[in-house]
């Protein structure tokens, strides 16, 4: 049966071609121009292991030289290994033609590197590469262990230099896939001889070196922390044929690899494409309504699709351009990036937003004109499997990857596709957009501060309130249900339940959102009181324990005591229902000087405050109602 | 299944892996009958091979394979 070791890596992001092999078979009578194009195009569809091997033969038997269609530099890649590297030439070899490149792949046999690259008569230099890719395997270079590392680095730098003193070319170095066993297991690095830790040292180190020397890495051992070892390298395979990496995973060796080879040469893509609709959220906001769409913290739904606003953001601010281009109206389309709370995108955000009825084609081509880019520029992002073969058909230039039916999957497979490769950061790309990265600088900032009171000033918080609403109703049922730690009373509500709290005129309800200088911190307190007399009792009082210590509780108060005079009520009571989990609230009525009460019991402890002279607390957060 | 089968399916194979669609293939076939037949190509076919049929050759059974009845009789192994 099956190895279970191994899963085939797929390249999934691609759509399958019906009429993939009777197209293939009609390359070999067709012109040389539009055989190129037709090569191109069937490389763009979801192939294997198999598939590639036939796409590359048709390639080689079609154009045994650089075909005249080419309009984009040819390339000379010669590949410097210490194992098998000639079952991944297909690889390669198709993933170039995939972005229209055309790679001629030249080896030595392998461990015979050195004495190539110093031989100026060898038939590496007769080659001339502009592109060298040195593969090491952690085998080759560090034995068994024990290893002087700083000897074997310094090796490998100088086959770098030897590379481009000979050649002038750009080098690649593909890290070292960790292969080596532990010995000693998680704490692997304390046995300093030990090969797989030295396998992560070397890694380390090119990453610091290779930029230093202007070196491209081929990170093969991210990739195999994100697929898992296995599935790139057969331990059998080693042994039969050392092929370190399993001819299975060619295809997307390949596929990495050409993915950089076009990023040197400036061309990946510039900008994403988002569609709206059971992408950006769930559901469709025309019939949804802005309540109704899922989005954001309360359901995992919701969650997923805020991953995919948030790996969006990312990208845009490390420089990726965001579009919108959406089937709706535009007024209702823009409500959810003005009104929506749990909206992480902004209008501001996108720098071409499109929302119309007219055909995607069409969209697309306005968009890539507005921005100025290529369309061969834009990666589309759309949920509907309609919309993503229509737009494939009339622009094939347009990236549109395949997605799994999941939301919460439609983020990996973006960065799977690889479409953003990138080998160097410019200021202008950072410059795009200039968000802080939130939780780090707040940190790194209470550090910093020389005080409590000049740090929570420096936060520049805004609290905004307001009472419970439907567009936030789902994110309050959740936090009401979730809450352990900061909570008073732990009393759950269903959504009906909460609703009808919502319509009841004994009974405020409060919701707090919190700004601050790093961005929004979303809605992180839900406060419910209830007039029984002239008390208004606090029947529920939770908050986040990500806003804790920032005197939040007390400018909650000032809104709370404001509340209760409005029921008409004469005193707060506060209650405290002690569980396994919220020890950390046992004080808060009285950190905000509420006096005991006599009625307290172990299982319920109450708190007194008078309304009347009753004191706002002093704090620096700037406190807003919710419009 | 049966050899018969097994030889009809690992025939699609040898067309893919040599891109040529004429080649029969016999119980007796060796890679002398078949140019392109090299140690890269003989990878090729144990990969897809393992992968069509969804078994695992073990490294000892690698050694035996040199010619197309080495690989049924060792399928139908496999597949029992």
């Amino acid at each position: 049966m099956m190895n279970d070791l191994s899963a085939a890596l797929e390249l999934a992001w691609l759509p399958y071609f019906p009429g993939w092999d009777e197209r293939l078979v009609k390359i070999a009578t067709a012109a040389d121009s539009e055989a190129w194009h037709e090569l191109v195009a069937l490389a763009n569809a979801r192939i294997d292991y198999a598939t590639t091997l036939r796409l590359d033969r048709t390639l080689r038997r079609r154009f045994s030289s650089v075909p005249g269609a080419l309009t984009t530099r040819p390339l000379r890649l010669a590949i410097l290994g210490s194992s098998t590297v000639e079952h991944l030439f297909p690889g390669i070899r198709t993933a170039a033609l995939r972005r229209g490149l055309w790679v001629e792949i030249q080896t030595v046999e392998y461990g015979q590197y050195q004495q190539a690259l110093l031989a100026s008569s060898s038939s590496l230099h007769a080659f001339r590469p502009d592109v060298v890719l040195f593969i090491f395997d952690a085998p080759h270079l560090l034995g068994g262990g024990a290893v002087n590392l700083e000897a074997v680095c310094g090796r490998v730098r100088e086959l770098w230099q030897q590379a481009r003193a000979a050649f002038g070319c750009q080098v690649i170095q593909q890290t070292l896939l960790p292969t080596a066993l532990a010995l000693l297991g998680s704490n692997e690095h304390r046995l300093t001889t030990s090969a797989l830790h030295l396998t992560k040292r070397f890694n380390e180190w090119l990453r610091t070196q290779s930029d230093v020397d202007g070196v491209d890495l081929l990170a093969l051992d991210d990739r195999a922390a994100v697929d898992g070892l296995l599935s790139w390298h057969d331990p059998v395979m080693w042994l039969r044929a050392k092929q370190e990496v399993t001819p299975l995973a060619a295809p997307f060796y390949g596929e990495l690899l050409a993915r950089m080879l076009a990023a040197q040469q400036g061309r990946s893509f510039k900008c994403l494409v988002l569609d709206l609709d059971n992408t950006l959220w769930g559901g469709v906001i025309g019939d949804d309504g802005i309540e109704g769409i899922k989005l954001g913290q309360g359901s995992a739904v919701g969650e997923a699709h805020l991953a995919v606003q948030r790996y969006a953001m990312e990208l845009s601010r490390r420089g990726i351009i965001l579009a919108v281009c959406s089937k709706n109206d535009e007024e209702i389309a823009l409500s959810a990036f003005e009104h929506h709370p749990e909206m992480l995108l902004r209008r501001s955000d996108i720098a071409c937003f499109i929302a119309n009825w007219e055909d995607k084609a069409t969209n697309l081509r306005r968009i890539a004109s507005s921005l100025n880019l290529g369309l061969d520029s834009l990666v589309l992002l759309d949920d509907s499997p309609f919309e993503r073969s229509l737009v494939r058909g009339a622009l094939p230039m347009v990236a549109v990857p395949e997605l799994p039916e999941d939301p919460a999957l439609y983020p990996r497979r973006l960065a799977d596709a690889g479409y953003f490769e990138t080998v160097s950061i410019t200021d202008d790309d950072l410059l795009r957009s200039r968000q802080y990265q939130a939780g780090v600088e707040r940190e790194t900032m209470r550090t910093s501060a020389a005080d409590l009171q000049s740090y929570l000033a420096g936060l520049q918080m805004e609290l905004f309130w307001g009472n419970f609403n439907r567009i936030a109703l789902q994110r309050i049922v959740q936090l009401i249900n979730k809450t352990n730690q900061f909570n008073l009373t732990t009393r759950r509500y269903t959504a009906a339940e909460v609703q009808a709290l919502m319509s009841d005129p004994l009974v405020f309800t409060l919701q707090l959102r919190l700004v601050d200088c790093y961005g929004d911190n979303g809605i992180i307190s839900v406060i419910i009181g209830r007039l029984v007399g002239d008390v208004v009792e606090l029947d529920t009082w939770l908050m986040s324990c990500r806003v804790l210590g920032r005197d939040v509780e007390k400018a909650a108060l000032n809104i709370v005591v404001e509340q209760a005079r409005q029921l008409g009520g004469k005193f707060l009571r506060g209650i405290y229902r002690p569980t396994e989990k919220n020890e950390i609230v046992r004080g808060h009525y009285a950190a905000l000087g509420f006096h005991p009460d006599q009625t307290s019991t172990t299982d319920e402890y109450c708190w007194t405050l008078p309304l009347d002279g009753c004191v706002q607390h002093d704090i620096c957060i700037k406190i807003q109602k919710i419009e | 299944m049966n050899e018969d089968q097994i030889l009809e399916q690992l025939t699609e194979i040898f067309h893919q892996v040599f891109d040529d669609d004429s080649i029969e293939l016999t119980l007796g076939t060796t890679a002398a009958d078949i140019p392109e037949w090299d140690s890269m190509n003989h990878i090729s076919l144990i990969v897809l091979v393992q992968s069509h049929f969804k078994i695992k050759f073990q490294t000892s059974e690698l050694e035996d394979l040199k010619n197309v009845g080495d690989f049924v009789t060792l399928i139908v192994r496999k597949l029992g």
